[in-house]
């Protein structure tokens, strides 16, 4: 019984440390989204370049897909930019684009000087698709599987390490399921 | 003496924190809910702010959603599913009671329970041994 009364209070306390310990390393901007494991909205979008290059649901079917939510203001997309450049040369998914809040002349310039990963670009200037989205901060990245649903969504830009050890496995993963 | 009260008042005043420049809603009714419901949504930019007070683009344009979705008649219930649909149960201030919250909700009153449990225990031991042998156990017994 005496060391019981000794025991329960250490333990609380270990307990409490891996809690707040744990915490620390929590990034609380990075907010689990409820779409994942859902189809993605229904939306039609008019392409960046024009509305030749529209962007729809009927786009995700029969591959895996990422969709890249961008913006030629956000800072960050900058350095994201050039990778995703990189893993559209090695052909291993789909790359949608969604431009938001975005005014078209300069996203269009930016695809020029930087390069464009883009299969397709859709351009939603109000954010109206991507409120549908749950998007909250740009650069955010979905990843959608062959049959339209929403598997996993990146918060942030993507780097090459999570590009080459996250992003590129799920991929092949869900293109395994789906076979 | 006037001049100082003046003075007080003024050092006094608060800002004006008028963030929301969307224009007031038909009627009062409307206008109330909406303000309540505005209160009760995290903005998920600057998360300890409501998107009533947030002047981040994405408080704004969740204002305008909650204020056409007022318009169009939709219920207070139907506006805070469509909120949480999009962006989780970390975009209500006030965590829903489910089970991944039984826990949250749960523990202080959990705490205060074994709290009790402990001053109960220690009381009545004290009290055991004060009875058993009266004037040892007791070392706080301020008598003469």
């Amino acid at each position: 019984m005496k060391a019981l009364l000794f025991l329960l209070p250490a333990g609380i306390l270990v307990l409490l440390i891996l809690l707040f310990w744990r915490g620390l390393y929590l990034n609380p901007s990075q907010v689990p989204s409820p779409l994942i494991g859902k189809p993605l909205p229904q939306f039609s979008l008019p392409g960046v370049g024009g509305p030749s290059a529209s962007l729809n649901n009927a786009d995700f079917e029969g591959h895996v897909s990422i969709l890249n939510v961008w913006a030629t203001w956000c800072i960050p997309c900058r350095d994201e930019q050039p990778e995703l450049v990189k893993l559209a040369q090695q052909n291993v998914v789909t790359i949608y684009g969604l431009n938001y809040k975005d005014d078209a002349d300069s996203a269009v310039q930016w695809l020029q000087s930087q390069g464009n990963p883009y299969a397709k670009d859709g351009f939603d200037p109000k954010g109206e698709v991507a409120l549908n989205f749950g998007v909250y901060g740009v650069p955010e990245t979905f990843v959608v599987d062959s049959h339209g649903i929403i598997r996993h969504k990146y918060i942030g830009p993507l780097t090459a390490s999570l590009i080459s050890t996250q992003l590129i496995p799920l991929v092949h993963k869900l293109e395994q399921v789906s076979k | 003496m006037m001049r100082y009260i003046a003075l007080l008042m003024l050092l006094i005043t608060v800002p004006a924190l008028a963030v929301d420049s969307e224009p007031a809603l038909p009627n009062a009714t409307l206008q109330q809910r909406y303000e309540t419901l505005t209160h009760q949504f995290r903005c998920l930019v600057c998360q300890n702010e409501t998107i009533a007070e947030s002047n981040a683009g994405l408080a704004a344009d969740l204002r305008t959603q909650v204020r056409e979705q007022l318009i169009a008649g939709k219920s207070d219930e139907q506006i805070k599913q469509y909120m949480v649909a999009r962006y989780g149960d970390f975009v209500l201030f006030k965590p829903p009671w489910q089970p991944n919250t039984w826990l949250l909700w749960a523990g202080p009153l959990l705490l205060l329970g074994i709290g009790a449990l402990v001053v109960i225990t220690v009381v009545r031991r004290k009290s055991q041994l004060a009875k058993s042998s009266p004037g040892e156990a007791d070392g706080d017994d301020l008598r003469p």
